[in-house]
């Protein structure tokens, strides 16, 4: 059964829809990420423009985010007050990310910065989590090996603007959360993702967040990140696609619940592995559309009304 | 449905074999598309006083069009040259009883702008060599296409008598929305003997055509609605497991 994307003005199988967004949902469910990094690459490969990709993603985000960051609020594992200077980041963050948006798409070049930031991305990521899942497996690490110092003094704790912490227990320049959450805007503008992916690793490693803090923190953030860039996404490029955003979301339901009971049956190290894999198989196929010879060099745009 | 229009031209007062050398209609002057819209067929009917050729031309809403061309930078396939031509139609579909070179002599058909390799776009920007702006032009009409955008066909006319006509214009699902003209030009030993143009509009309808109105017309209403809807779904998500 095909349904019509009014802002796409394309026709899509809606059970592809669905499934796309199911499969993505299940992912969640699993390893607990937003998904949003492979949603957009997948609706790229379906057909749907760029854009509308990057801008629907961000919209889906919205929703899949809301829903995450309750579960984690009703168990209290939300640090507002460092949400809320990061956010500050975020949002100037999106704002300059949707003008580079649509400057991108004015002179043509928005597909390949798509296209180049998702390729460099997720090789990097999958092919750290290749490592890590590949040294757990082997159990090459040994019981107690890694564990972090509780505090540790580098430059970044000589920066000016010092702010409390209450709920994470840090007493850090408000700069370093600042920044962060305006780099993780502009990703999250270009490429319609949360940002969780990298913003959970920068929260435990460069702000030095204790780990029960860190998702729900980082989901309850990303809520406003994407609904601002969902919202100038709209004004500026007039490219979020709604009916898509909301079928997705619906497979994306049913897809998390699913993948949360899955994901309690299977060994962490393996899923991780499963989840590096696809990432990268994803990866390599966005650099061989990039780097091979196109099957027509020309390519045709019609600039809306 | 077809036939019952057939015999009505028959009945038409003054149809075949009257004063008028070419009447014809389309089944429907507006297409809809709809939540589930995978394409349409428009039904063309139309009688003719003397057997002879027949070319339809249909023509979509005229857009400008960007085309761009990638070559390699760095190992990377990027686009680096660009043409906008304005003035480019939108939807461009010729139908013919015969192929057009044998119907009707090249000068005739450039001043008509019937056929493919006629078709008229607007200015190229910025200004490129011929050979270049030619290269362009092909792309264009290739990729529209291949989109089923563009179209020349022969054949496809039913014909009755030799005198009653009709013929199905197919839309994609892909099709632009907006006014269009279909026009019929009756031909005898090489020239246009008669010519009719009816108008066909083409617009989003229900639920689809609302959404987009709402997305254009108030961007920012828009954008804050698709981030309610879709942090209440969320919400909504997560209440079965609430007590989990």
């Amino acid at each position: 059964m095909d349904i019509y994307l009014p802002i796409a003005a394309m026709s899509q199988d809606v059970f592809v829809l669905l499934t796309l967004g199911g499969a993505v949902g299940f992912l969640s469910g699993v390893f607990g990420v937003g998904g949003g990094f492979l949603l957009t690459p997948l609706l790229i490969f379906i057909g749907v423009p760029h854009a509308v990709a990057v801008a629907s993603s961000a919209n889906q985000v919205v929703g899949a985010s809301v829903a995450g960051a309750l579960a984690h609020w009703r168990r209290g594992n939300i640090d507002f007050q460092m949400a809320i200077v990061l956010l500050i980041g975020g949002f100037a963050g999106s704002a300059a990310g949707v003008s580079i948006f649509a400057l991108l798409r004015r002179i043509g070049q928005i597909d390949l910065t798509i296209s180049l930031a998702y390729a460099v991305l997720l090789g990097t990521l999958g092919s750290l989590m290749l490592a890590e899942s590949s040294r757990a497996m082997l159990r090459l690490r040994g019981a107690g090996a890694g564990r972090r110092k509780l505090h540790q003094h580098t430059w970044l704790h000589g920066l000016p603007f010092k702010m409390r912490f209450r709920r994470s227990k840090l007493y850090i320049s408000a700069l370093l959360p600042l920044s962060l959450g305006f780099f993780v805007g502009v990703l999250s503008a270009v490429m319609g993702v949360g940002g969780g992916f990298v913003m959970v690793p920068a929260m435990i490693y460069l702000l030095g967040m204790p780990t029960a803090v860190v998702p729900g923190t980082s989901l309850f953030q990303i809520i406003f990140v994407a609904a601002s860039v969902t919202v100038l996404q709209a004004v500026e490029n007039t490219s979020v696609d709604a009916v898509l955003a909301l079928v997705l979301l619906l497979g994306g339901v049913i897809g998390a619940q699913l993948g949360t009971r899955f994901g309690t049956l299977l060994r962490g190290e393996q899923l991780r592995a499963l989840l590096a894999l696809l990432v990268l198989a994803v990866a390599a196929k966005l650099v061989f559309d990039l780097t091979l010879h196109p099957a027509d060099p020309y390519s045709l745009e019609t600039p809306g009304p | 449905m077809r036939q019952a229009l057939l015999l009505l031209l028959l009945l038409w007062p003054g149809s075949a074999g009257a004063a008028e050398p070419l009447i014809a209609d389309l089944t429907s002057h507006f297409v809809a598309i709809t939540t589930g819209f995978t394409g349409a067929d428009v039904v063309l009917f139309g009688a003719t006083d003397a057997p002879s050729d027949v070319i339809v031309v249909v023509r979509g809403p005229i857009r400008d069009a960007v085309v761009r061309r990638k070559s390699k930078v760095a190992g990377l396939w990027m686009n680096t040259r660009e043409v906008t031509f304005t003035g480019v139609p939108s939807y461009y579909a010729v139908y013919s009883t015969r192929p057009l070179d044998e119907i009707m002599p090249p000068a005739m058909r450039t001043l008509h702008d019937i056929g493919l390799a006629n078709l008229r776009l607007g200015v190229g920007r910025p200004d490129r060599s011929a050979q270049e702006a030619a290269l362009f032009r092909d792309a264009l009409i290739r990729q529209r296409r291949q989109q089923g955008l563009y179209a020349e066909a022969t054949g496809g006319f039913n014909v009755l008598n030799g005198e009653l006509f009709h013929l199905t214009l197919a839309f994609p699902a892909a099709v632009p929305t907006g006014n269009y003209t279909v026009q019929i030009f009756l031909v005898r030993g090489q020239r246009i003997v008669a010519a009719q143009t009816s108008p066909l509009y083409i617009s989003q309808a229900g639920i689809d055509a609302e959404v987009d109105d709402f997305a254009r017309r108030s961007a920012l209403g828009y954008g804050f609605a698709a981030v309610a809807m879709a942090a209440l779904v969320g919400w909504l998500s997560s209440l079965p497991f609430r007590h989990a």
